[in-house]
């Protein structure tokens, strides 16, 4: 606490009209906490993480090659890896297995740089829509059938090597887990924030109106939020969710709906607080309506808690939603969100643990990050240590 | 103290009512009922079927009829598992429940205790930091991830434990699961008991026993870690909620046959007595434990008294 | 307990203890703290030392660094010797055999400082089973002896008590009890009597004095208070911003002071008293029987519980008067002012200028309050911490002067701070940013600003150290005279409201005890509680005040 060391102006500084001195600024607690946020390395270094996350989860999608339902039907369980697929031996079986397919026989089979070439023999003539077999499948493009022979049993089909890369590997549909990681951050990321917005708005209401009016409106209030607390409430979000189908908007309502509680019990605590100081009691002797108490006096001085809480509930909501994903009650495919990608990884640990890595890492991250930052939103506007 | 616990008693009287009626109305005005199965059933199989479950009558009626049955603790028959009453279903999967969800609640805060008080201790030193880490990382890892892993490591490849089933509770078979369902409690008590210890260990009352030269042990253990512990034990019974949660979980995971994994299959069955059964269930034993919670911290701390 | 030692001229020349070239520094996040920077105090067998300074002299943390209990960024230099032992460089085994046993302390805050998990028999016998070697039982039995000796009512059940079913004065007791357990040589007791209200702190301190002539120990009295110094130390050491400034026998340091520092403490004595109004003045304030309760324990059910916190209390106050309302903690005195105030419902009758104004409603209120302020105790808690003090000063002119212009009430709010001396260019910081004195001028100037008629003042002057409160005192007095502004004085500390105030009312349990012109009141005392009171307060005061 920095304090000015001289109470009294010299008698020696002209003042002329003292409205003219503008100089001199405060600090406010909010800068005071900044600065204390900013000297805070962990939750800095967490607060990068967060918006890389975020912006990673806004943009990847789109400037993925991949759209997030995709599905390769070559590239089922792929591993994760940095080169790209397919790899070098998988080229020729993949184009012989097709050209099998397609019913011709193989006389030659040649690779130059990224193009096949191979001279196909038929007992019959050879149809030229079998270019179609290499372009549905994943790992060729461009098939052209030409240099047909004059009974036009024989030809010399060409394809181009279609390259793609696969970071975080496939799911067990063959669709890009990195793209879906990216989505599911979305997905997951909109509800820990819209939920926690839920919860906050109707905690906030409920626990400033209740503290403020105070007697017995208070008992009452205080008294639903106890019964409240002792309802089994997340099996009433599975009931919600599994009676009423799973969707979107109820799901982050439901869960909101059930995080506002302890909003509302430290927003009212705040609140009490808050009425029995002693400035409070000025601006009422003063004759400050209640609205302007509330604006200049109470609602400024509850924020700092709320901040707080506020970044701590979102990762609890997204750690809420993947476990409502885990039991099969999450969003629906296509899409996809953390939870369901992990729970999906859980269930393909043996053989395939990429689908849990990376979703894992993302969801891990993320919370760490914010409770991390919520950690050190605390400590930079509660200061007890000092 | 014995006309508060009633008192308390009562009081969860009208909570439970609550708790019913919101779970039974919520529950029949969803779309879907017990007996639509892939392939309808006969019209004349369903007629009977509804007339045995009393879904033929007005909900009000059934509702009533539930109140009356529940009052008499009989939670009556399973529309799915049609052969047993929820009853014989809870006889059998309760205590497996329970026993999973105290050796846990034991464990998360013996263990968490224990590094929450080591971690006061050694405040803003390296065991300090890695604790909290720790810690940390036990919040935001969820059970779903950490489970297959230990089944996998643990049970799978080194082949030490069983990597599911219950077995009839046998000890190498509840290890697993005891520790994937206390491990996020474990963060979360040791995070509150080093905030509580370190405070305590700040308090007036702590400077005057360093001052009367008392013992290290007495200082912090007798003096500073008794007052710390009261804000731990307050969070028993919302910890006690978390674990009923987790249950769900864990259970699914390790094919536990308790009642969470009941409550999930009920749910998607449509198996109206089961879901309500465990809804009672659940909340009695939430009620039953704060209860306690509050006996527990009277007994600790003289300051507080239920006369 | 044992009467063997005696107060022996020659005995007490021994020197006990002996600090040297003490340092205390505290890491912070902005860097270190210089708390204590190079102190030397001996102390001498059995007699008693008083270390005075205001807050933040360091007088209190050069003491905690002798005994081993600053807190953990704490660092220590120099040396504290106790037979023939640097205290500073002991293992806490070591220390454990010196502190508690041979030294021993007792603290500011008779509230928190005792267990609350534990009951007062098993805190008392804690020490001497750890150090004494004493049985449990044997202890018990010694501790009973102890709270007897310190004069605690009904000592067989006390002892089964714990630390929240006793009063403030109570345990401060146990605490001097369980300091002599173990017959120290010293005792620190660190502003033993702070806390504690005027006639409490009067026993405490004979109680204390009474026990070093029997016991025959030296005793290390911290205070801010040169009251009680004068009342029982034989030397004397002046501390300011880390350092001793002046030292000597308590006579020399109250007769000839060496130092400006000392000669302001010694002058910050309120003094003076303030001049009569005028007869014919105007009759400003009327109170008619006025009572206030409170519903305590309001079950939900159940019928509430009243407590009378002001009963049927009445006066008259006459514009540019002064009233001082007196009396200990839960007299009803702060409740009786928000209640003049209508800032909380009461019975009876508050006439403001012949108008009746208990029972208006808070709009009817709204235009009366620009005549009625209040002035709190706590500057810390009074000044909204997330507004500048412009703003806070400014915030009644935005309700009852709407007719001015932003920058015609930022001119106000700067006329108001040079009217309480402090720069005008500060309004745009924040109150953290204020020392306790400054804050509190800023309080006062916010109830300036509306140019009231009324000011209510609830201790204003209480959480400050002497020499601001002289300085808020003769602020007030400079403001009422110019002003010509009436004021409702309320206060514990009877030294200031002599120095306040026209009429007294001393005010025991929500009733008015005794009340009349202040000369009277103090000079010739009719009630026995105000006697005890004027006793408590003054008998360490007026050997200076003369």
């Amino acid at each position: 606490m920095s304090t000015i060391s001289s109470p009294q102006t010299p008698p020696d500084q002209p003042h002329g009209d003292p409205a003219v001195h503008q100089e001199v600024r405060g600090r406010s607690l909010w800068d005071d906490a900044r600065d204390r946020l900013l000297a805070n390395r962990a939750a800095m270094a967490s607060l990068c993480v967060l918006v890389l996350i975020t912006i990673i989860s806004i943009l990847g999608p789109m400037l993925s090659p991949h759209p997030f339902d995709k599905v390769y039907r070559d590239y089922v369980k792929v591993p994760a890896s940095l080169s790209a697929y397919p790899a070098e031996d998988e080229v020729e079986p993949a184009f012989r297995s097709l050209l099998k397919r397609a019913r011709v026989s193989i006389d030659s089979f040649e690779r130059t740089g990224n193009v096949v070439t191979a001279i196909v023999t038929s007992k019959r003539e050879i149809d030229p829509r079998i270019v179609r077999y290499a372009d549905r499948s994943d790992m060729f493009s461009g098939a052209t059938l030409g240099d047909f022979s004059e009974d036009g049993k024989s030809a010399v089909m060409q394809a181009d090597i279609a390259f793609v890369h696969f970071y975080f590997g496939t799911d067990s549909n063959g669709r890009d887990l990195m793209t879906r990681t990216f989505i599911a951050g979305r997905v997951s990321l909109t509800i820990g924030l819209l939920a926690t917005i839920v919860a906050i708005a109707i905690g906030v209401v409920y626990g400033a109106t209740s503290g403020y009016l105070g007697g017995r409106v208070d008992q009452s209030m205080m008294r639903v939020v106890d019964v409240l607390y002792s309802l089994p409430f997340i099996f009433f979000v599975i009931m919600l969710v599994v009676f009423f189908g799973r969707n979107f908007v109820l799901m982050f309502i439901a869960v909101g709906a059930v995080e506002w509680l302890d909003m509302a019990r430290i927003v009212r605590g705040q609140t009490l607080t808050i009425k029995r100081q002693e400035y409070v009691q000025a601006a009422e002797a003063m004759g400050v309506s209640d609205g302007g108490i509330l604006r200049r006096h109470v609602i400024p001085n509850t924020l700092g808690p709320v901040v707080v809480y506020m970044t701590l509930l979102v990762p609890k909501v997204i750690l809420l939603e993947s476990f409502l994903s885990f039991l099969g009650l999450g969003v629906q495919e296509p899409m996809t969100s953390w939870g369901v990608l992990i729970s999906e990884g859980a269930r393909n640990l043996q053989g395939a643990y990429w689908m849990l890595i990376f979703p894992s890492i993302f969801l891990t991250s993320t919370l760490f990050a914010l409770n991390f930052i919520g950690d050190g939103l605390r400590d930079a506007l509660d200061p007890k240590d000092r | 103290m014995h006309r508060y616990v009633l008192g308390r008693l009562l009081g969860a009287i009208p909570t439970l009512f609550l708790i019913v009626t919101i779970s039974f109305f919520l529950i029949r005005i969803a779309p879907g009922g017990p007996f639509d199965l892939e392939r309808p059933l006969e019209a004349k199989v369903m007629e009977n079927l509804n007339r045995i479950y009393h879904l033929d009558e007005p909900l009000w009626n059934q509702y009533l009829i539930y109140l009356k049955s529940i009052a008499v603790l009989d939670f009556g028959p399973s529309f799915y598992f049609r052969d047993f009453s929820i009853n014989e279903l809870f006889a059998e999967s309760l205590p497996i429940s329970i026993q999973l969800g105290l050796s846990a609640l034991c464990l998360a805060f013996v263990v968490g205790g224990t590094l929450g008080v080591i971690a006061a201790l050694r405040q803003n030193r390296m065991t300090d930091y890695s604790v909290m880490t720790a810690a940390t990382l036990g919040v935001t890892v969820p059970n779903f991830v950490i489970a297959p892993i230990l089944t996998l490591t643990l049970g799978g490849w080194l082949g030490w434990l069983p990597v599911g089933g219950w077995n009839g509770g046998k000890f190498v078979n509840a290890i697993l699961p005891v520790i994937t369902l206390a491990l996020p409690q474990v963060a979360v008590v040791a995070r509150l008991t080093r905030g509580s210890m370190i405070e305590a260990l700040r308090s007036n009352h702590v400077r005057t026993a360093r001052a009367y030269g008392l013992t290290t042990w007495l200082v912090i253990v007798v003096h500073a870690l008794r007052g710390a512990i009261l804000p731990v034990v307050s969070y028993l019974g919302p910890a006690a909620a978390a674990l009923l949660t987790g249950s769900v979980v864990v259970e699914t995971i390790f094919g536990i046959p308790g009642i969470g994994r009941y409550f999930v299959q009920g749910a998607l069955n449509r198996d109206y007595t089961l879901v309500m059964g465990t809804v009672v269930v659940v909340a009695c034993f939430v009620i039953l434990f704060n209860l306690m919670v509050d006996l527990i911290y009277a007994l600790l701390d003289p300051r507080v008294r239920y006369d | 307990m044992t009467e063997a030692h005696s107060s022996n001229l020659q005995l007490s020349n021994e020197t006990v203890l002996e600090i040297k070239d003490l340092t205390v520094d505290f890491e912070t996040p902005t860097g270190p703290v210089h708390a204590v920077r190079g102190v030397d105090i001996h102390v001498a067998r059995g007699e008693t030392v008083a270390i005075v300074g205001e807050s933040g002299s360091g007088k209190s943390q050069a003491m905690m660094a002798a005994m081993g209990l600053l807190a953990s960024n704490g660092r220590t230099g120099g040396t504290v010797i106790y037979e023939d032992r640097n205290l500073l460089g002991l293992s806490i085994r070591q220390l454990n055999q010196v502190r508690g046993k041979k030294i021993t302390m007792i603290f500011q805050e008779p509230m928190t400082s005792l267990d609350p998990l534990y009951t007062i028999g098993r805190q008392l016998a804690e020490p001497m089973v750890v150090h004494g070697g004493l049985s449990w039982k044997a202890a018990h039995a010694k501790a009973l002896d102890l709270l007897k000796l310190v004069n605690i009512p009904e000592p067989e059940h006390k002892i089964k008590a714990y630390p929240h079913e006793m009063s403030g004065g109570q345990r401060q007791r146990v605490m001097i009890a369980m300091a002599l357990a173990n017959d120290p040589d010293v005792l620190i007791a660190d502003e033993p009597t702070t806390a504690l209200d005027v006639t409490t702190q009067a026993q405490i301190l004979v109680l204390l004095k009474e026990l070093q002539t029997r016991l025959g120990m030296a005793v290390i009295f911290i205070t801010h208070d040169l009251g009680i110094v004068r009342q029982i130390a034989d030397r004397v050491y002046v501390m300011k911003n880390g350092e001793v400034v002046e030292e000597g026998g308590t006579a020399q340091i109250f007769d000839t002071p060496s130092q400006p520092y000392t000669r302001m403490l010694l002058d910050a004595e309120p003094e003076g008293a303030k001049l009569p109004v005028k007869a014919d003045a105007q009759i400003l304030l009327e109170a008619q029987k006025i009572s206030v309760e409170f519903a305590l324990d309001t079950g939900f059910f159940s019928a509430p519980h009243l407590l009378r916190a002001v009963d049927d209390v009445s006066f008259s106050l006459r514009t540019g008067q002064t009233l001082g309302i007196v009396g200990e903690s839960g007299s009803g005195k702060s409740t009786l002012g928000r209640a003049l105030l209508n800032l909380l419902p009461s019975d009876g009758r508050v006439m403001l200028n012949g108008r009746q104004i208990v029972g208006l409603s808070r709009q009817e209120m709204r235009p009366l309050r620009k005549d009625l302020q209040l002035v709190f105790q706590d500057p810390f808690g009074s000044l909204s911490p997330r507004l500048t003090v412009g703003q806070i000063i400014s915030e009644g002119l935005k309700v009852h002067a709407t007719e001015l212009s932003g920058k015609d009430r930022d001119r106000r709010a700067a006329q108001a701070l040079e009217e309480v001396a402090l720069d005008p260019v500060m309004r745009n910081r924040y109150p953290h940013e204020f020392s306790g004195g400054q804050r509190q001028r800023i309080a006062i100037a916010r109830a300036m600003v509306l140019k009231p008629k009324l000011v209510v003042l609830d201790e204003p002057t209480s959480a400050l150290d002497r020499t601001v409160q002289k300085q808020i005192v003769d602020l007030l007095r400079k403001l009422q005279e110019e002003h010509g502004l009436t004021y409702v004085f309320i206060s514990h500390d009877l030294a200031v409201v002599r120095a306040m105030a026209d009429t007294v009312m001393v005010m025991r349990n929500g009733k008015v005890v005794e009340a009349g012109a202040t000369s009277h009141i103090f000079e010739a005392p009719q009630q026995d509680y105000t006697k005890e009171l004027i006793r408590a307060a003054f008998m360490t005061a007026t050997a200076r005040a003369s």
